[in-house]
């Protein structure tokens, strides 16, 4: 074992904390995140309520821990649905070729023509702004990104030596792409999951920000910001602390995500 | 030189149709009839009859492609319910707004972002590399939405220096329209430096551990002249395909920014639309950024050979 | 013996100070004007540090931590950065072992071949131009003019060797350092390419250090040969008396480790096992079909190493994929033992048993999730009636068959070194008892030493298994070593085959005659090492 870099373990803390944040904050929090208080209304942080309230008295770390749980069990689905997905086209693609590969990469270019999260707003249009039209939209608008990935691992393990030796060994197809292939996928799938919860996380901030995500009272970071826009002059810590939250998450993430690259990922191994 | 144009357009083109077809077939998976989803709950029995046949509802799908197709390239993108205005009017002028903000934001961040990458690959581990990258992750990670919320508490109501509401477009008062869109220009401009920083440290890499660095520094040359003769013109390449993805991810992302400014661009259209079902104006939303996408994308495809001798260009 | 002394290293130490080891440990060596020494050693020896530390161009990790560097009487530690620029290109070239990456992709041949001039010397535009020309001629290049205003990738890799020797050549360096500038090329380019190399250095009295693995090469266009072995310098001396008369055991080792020809064995006659009836196979359909294969015979009979040579394109590595059941080809026929190879026929399962394969690369061709035993075991799935016990038994015979003992099975590949890997691959192609063996240019990836000991492998295994082997090789001196009979291949056809002593003695097809003039040949001298002798054109 190679002793972790600084980027694995400062990475590592902030994820760690968020997680534990997000455990602790779906089974209990310091106050009822829901309750209303209106001699609390706009109070700063004090020691009654460590983070402040908001404008309806409500405790704002309670709510922090509430949406952390949420905003975390989102992105988990959201992450499971494009991966599942992604992988099975991405590796049917990759490893049969012909015609079921030409129409599958033509609908993934399609699919990626659209920029950002504005498919997931088009899918949004669909479903239904709310928790299950999220992780449904946003799932499929990272699937066809997964699938690239995918297809293009397969590929490059297809001209691998152990494939060829596996043919010759006289396994079938599917016993090759089963016990060589998609083993082989998890690495870089385990690097691009990791990126994709980062994504998630802010683009259903993102969502909720614009009113498009999970609908209030039930907190998430990104509605919580959305509702502090009006009293930024009042309250300015209604929007620092959901913000600093998100920010601290994802630069978590980020740095998780290169710590893995850099020890998964062969090609950038020895680059920094 | 004209067939690879010719040759890269025509590659543009089935992705474009794709494109078509998924933003039609995407408002056809609403639940509803379209016809009275395109015209909205106020509408009467007797114009939404009149859309049906408009439309070809009564025909097979195809047709109604078809019609669609027709209509869009005839720059019809229909009208919006809302506003009854023709969603192609909207958009373009939504899209004026937008694009004006993106394009400076972009172009700024480029200019710093760029040399600054080449620079910290250059000098990669030193307190320099390790300053750039620190400060590129940090602002990768903040979401352009708390950022600009936070712009806007220091520049508009600490400082009080730029107006917090409102929106005056540059083209009619420049002077006080500049004011309105300094802000989400400097929040994108942030944001992307992250971006393009960590994109252009990686290429230059890339490039500074191949042999023909090596044998450019053999030969006795200059450091200066390593990184711009032999660095850059081989690392830009991948750089350039970087800020088209950027350009158009950004008109994908720019509603969060008009949200916290009010700025009344395609982002905003496009969200407020989603808001009202008004779908008409979706679907020309959709549709004309991925168009708008493809081609930034094409456009750097083009400028490729110019960076790239390998590309053939024949 | 009045010529100075242009190069001094003395007790140099190169090390990585993050990690505390070193790669070169207080090797010394002078180098007098217009003297030709070789460095040769294996991968790890630290020969190719040694040189680039001369020139200060370590990879970053990398530093000098003792010793002295002396070019033309003056300390390299004590220049400033501005002098040491000023005396690369100009006093010290560097030729690379990659010609496909040493040449930038995004400029012409001409800026890049002008630019050390425009620094170095006071020449003018058109003086440069013409220099580039003359200097583009000589090293061979057909259109000179056409070539200044061409890019990179528009040339072969023979040819763009030839453009990096003529981009280093130019400035007429004191110095060339040559790190294995033809171990990328096909065999005749590389003698070619040496020979062009070697009368340049020649006609402008150029010290040259050329490192490489190949003790022959080197041992052909040098007059002092050093000897590096993990960072020491083992064994210094003239070329002549170092190959006649090794006197360190490392030197004794490499030398024995070139390929020499075994005694020529009787091959029963008997029906042919496998066959080759026109085989033809084109990559590509329509207007763009590349054709790599134009028709070939080809019989392999039991128990015979047939050795199947040519350069690269000549479609050897094809016909392998083809008899493997790895390619489809587009016409002709291919049986085993007398019966059509098809999918649906009753044979088929015999010919996938009895038909195995070991690949090039050793880092490729093993699951890196896999462990050894796994690995081995693979093919084992399909002998349906042998139980797990069996197999397991199996599996730690063909171990100890390849030399690994049973403390190997539960390692990964990554925990390998490559001729361990390879040892587990040929476990694996024989694990069920094969009558037919293919080889891939299965030493070619492999060290000096590490290549000798697996090719006495192989050749001991078939003697006792009595496999039939196709050992595809682009190798002669391998070829002669190990083969019954050779095939000789070249774009897409067989140039002739025979009796491997018929070729190698009395080739009849010109192409194997060139390819044989770029191997040498080795007798056994009587200090206990060899004498060489190449073979005329």
């Amino acid at each position: 074992m190679k002793t972790l870099s600084a980027n694995a373990m400062v990475g590592g803390l902030f994820v760690g904390a968020f997680v534990i944040a997000a455990c602790i904050g779906s089974v209990w929090t310091p106050y009822d995140p829901m309750a209303l208080d209106m001699k609390a209304r706009l109070a700063g942080p004090s020691i009654q309520h460590l983070l402040g309230a908001d404008e309806f008295g409500r405790d704002v770390l309670s709510r922090l821990m509430l949406g952390a749980s949420a905003s975390g069990i989102v992105s988990l689905a959201t992450v499971a649905i494009a991966t599942i997905l992604g992988t099975a086209l991405g590796s049917i693609s990759g490893y049969l070729g012909g015609w079921t590969d030409r129409v599958l990469v033509a609908v993934t270019n399609a699919l990626l023509a659209f920029p950002g999260i504005l498919l997931a707003l088009g899918l949004l249009a669909i479903f239904g702004a709310n928790k299950y039209g999220i992780v449904l939209a946003l799932g499929i608008a990272y699937t066809p990104s997964v699938a690239r990935i995918v297809r293009g691992t397969v590929l490059s393990l297809r001209e691998r030596e152990f494939i060829d030796a596996s043919r010759v060994s006289g396994d079938s197809e599917m016993y090759t792409l089963l016990r060589h292939i998609l083993p082989n996928c998890l690495a870089p799938l385990t690097v691009l999951s990791t990126s994709m919860f980062g994504w998630t996380l802010l683009s259903e901030s993102a969502l909720s920000f614009l009113g498009l995500g999970v609908p209030p009272p039930a907190p998430t970071w990104g509605n919580m910001l959305a509702a502090a826009r009006p009293y930024l002059a009042q309250a300015a810590w209604l929007a620092i602390f959901p913000g600093l939250c998100i920010s601290i998450v994802l630069l978590g993430i980020n740095l998780l995500g290169d710590a893995l690259r850099d020890r998964l990922d062969p090609k950038m191994r020895g680059m920094q | 030189m004209l067939r690879f144009i010719l040759s890269r357009i025509g590659m543009a083109v089935p992705t474009v149709f794709l494109v078509a077809v998924v933003v039609f077939f995407l408002i056809r998976l609403v639940p509803g009839d379209p016809a009275a989803l395109l015209l909205g709950d106020m509408a009467s029995p007797e114009s939404v009859a009149a859309l049906r046949s408009d439309l070809g509802l009564d025909k097979n799908i195809l047709t109604q492609f078809a019609i669609w197709l027709t209509n869009v390239f005839q720059g019809d993108l229909g009208t919006s319910i809302t506003t009854k205005e023709p969603v192609a009017h909207l958009v373009i002028e939504r899209f004026k707004v937008s694009a004006g903000i993106v394009l400076v934001a972009v172009a700024l961040a480029s200019l710093a972002a760029v040399p600054a990458g080449f620079i910290a690959a250059l000098r990669q581990n030193s307190k320099l590399d390790l300053t750039l990258v620190s400060v590129a992750a940090l602002l990768l990670s903040i979401p352009t939405f708390w950022l600009g919320l936070v712009i806007l508490l220091i520049f508009g109501l600490k400082l009080g220096w730029l107006p917090v509401v409102g929106y005056v477009s540059v083209a009619e008062d420049p002077s006080r329209g500049l004011l309105y869109v300094l802000m989400p220009i400097l929040t994108l401009f942030l944001h992307e430096i992250g971006v393009l920083l960590r994109m252009a440290r990686a290429s230059a890499l890339e490039v500074l551990r191949l042999d023909y660095i090596t044998h450019a520094r053999a030969k006795g040359l200059p450091e200066r002249t390593v990184l711009w003769r032999h660095v850059f013109p081989n690392a830009f390449a991948p750089t350039l395909t970087l800020i088209g993805l950027v350009l158009g991810n950004m008109l994908g992302g720019i509603a969060v920014v008009e949200t916290v400014f009010t700025i009344p661009g395609l982002g905003r259209l496009l969200v407020d639309a989603i808001f009202g079902r008004d779908y008409p104006v979706i679907q020309g939303c959709l549709l004309f950024i991925a168009v708008i996408y493809v081609l930034v994308n094409l456009i750097v495809d083009l400028c490729y050979p110019l960076f790239d001798p390998r590309v053939k260009i024949t | 013996m009045n010529t100075p002394t242009l190069l001094t290293v003395d007790r140099l130490v190169l090390g990585a100070t993050a990690v505390a080891t070193q790669v070169v440990s207080g090797v010394s060596l002078t180098l007098r004007r217009g003297e030709r020494i070789g460095i040769v050693g294996e991968s790890g020896s630290g020969k190719s540090m040694l040189m680039r530390a001369v020139i200060g161009l370590l990879p970053a990790g990398i530093s000098k931590l003792g010793g002295s560097v002396r070019f033309e009487d003056r300390d390299m530690g004590d220049l400033q950065p501005e002098d040491l620029r000023k005396l690369r290109g100009k006093g010290i070239g560097l030729i690379f072992q990659e010609p496909m990456t040493s040449l930038n992709p995004a400029l012409t041949i001409g800026r890049q071949l002008e630019e050390g001039l425009a620094l170095h010397t006071a020449m003018d535009a058109n003086e440069r131009q013409a220099a580039i020309l003359a200097m583009l001629r000589r090293v061979g290049i057909a259109d000179p003019d056409a070539a200044v205003r061409a890019f990179p990738h528009e040339f072969s890799g023979g040819m763009r060797q030839r453009i990096m020797i003529a981009s280093v050549m130019l400035l007429e360096p004191a110095l060339l350092i040559a790190d294995e500038p033809t171990t990328a090329l096909d065999a005749v380019v590389q003698r070619e390419v040496l020979e062009l190399l070697h009368a340049l250095v020649e006609e402008k009295g150029t010290a040259m250090v050329l490192i490489s693995h190949d003790m022959a090469m080197v041992a052909q266009y040098t007059d002092r040969v050093l000897v590096m072995q993990k960072g020491v310098c083992v064994e210094e001396g003239a070329t002549s008396e170092l190959l006649r008369a090794p006197r360190h055991e490392y030197t004794r080792k490499l030398l024995s480790a070139l390929p020499r020809r075994a005694p020529a064995r009787a091959v029963a006659p008997s029906a042919p096992l496998a066959s080759v009836r026109n085989m033809k196979l084109a990559y590509g359909s329509g207007s763009s079909a590349k054709a790599v294969l134009h028709g070939i015979d080809l019989d392999i009979h039991p128990g015979e190493i047939v050795a199947l040579v040519g350069g690269s394109g000549s479609g050897k590595t094809t016909l392998g994929r083809i008899i493997a059941g790895l390619l489809q080809p587009n016409e002709g026929t291919l049986t085993f033992r007398g019966q059509a190879v098809n999918r649906k026929s009753g044979g088929y399962a015999d010919y996938r048993a009895n038909c195995q394969m070991v690949f090039q690369d050793p880092y490729s061709s093993l699951d890196p999730r896999m462990r050894v035993r796994e690995i081995v075991a693979a093919p084992l799935r399909h002998e349906k009636s042998m139980r797990s016990a069996e197999r397991r038994q199996r599996v730690d015979e063909v171990l100890s068959e390849v030399g690994l003992g049973p403390q190997f099975a539960d390692r990964f590949p990554h925990q390998l070194s490559g001729g361990q890997r390879q040892r587990v691959a040929i476990a694996r192609a024989l694990a069920r008892r094969p009558d037919l063996v293919i080889a891939d240019e299965a030493v070619s990836a492999l060290d000096m030493t590490v290549k000798a000991q697996i090719l006495k492998l192989l050749s001991q295994l078939q003697e006792q298994q009595g496999f039939a082997c196709l050992f595809i090789s682009h190798d002669l001196g391998v070829v002669e070593q190990i083969a019954d009979r050779v095939v000789v291949m070249h774009r897409g056809v067989i140039e002739e085959q025979g009796s491997r002593d018929e070729i190698f003695d009395r080739p009849t097809s010109s192409y194997t005659k060139k390819l044989l003039s770029a191997v040498p040949m080795l007798t056994p001298a009587d200090g206990g090492g060899i004498d060489l002798v190449w073979r005329a054109a």
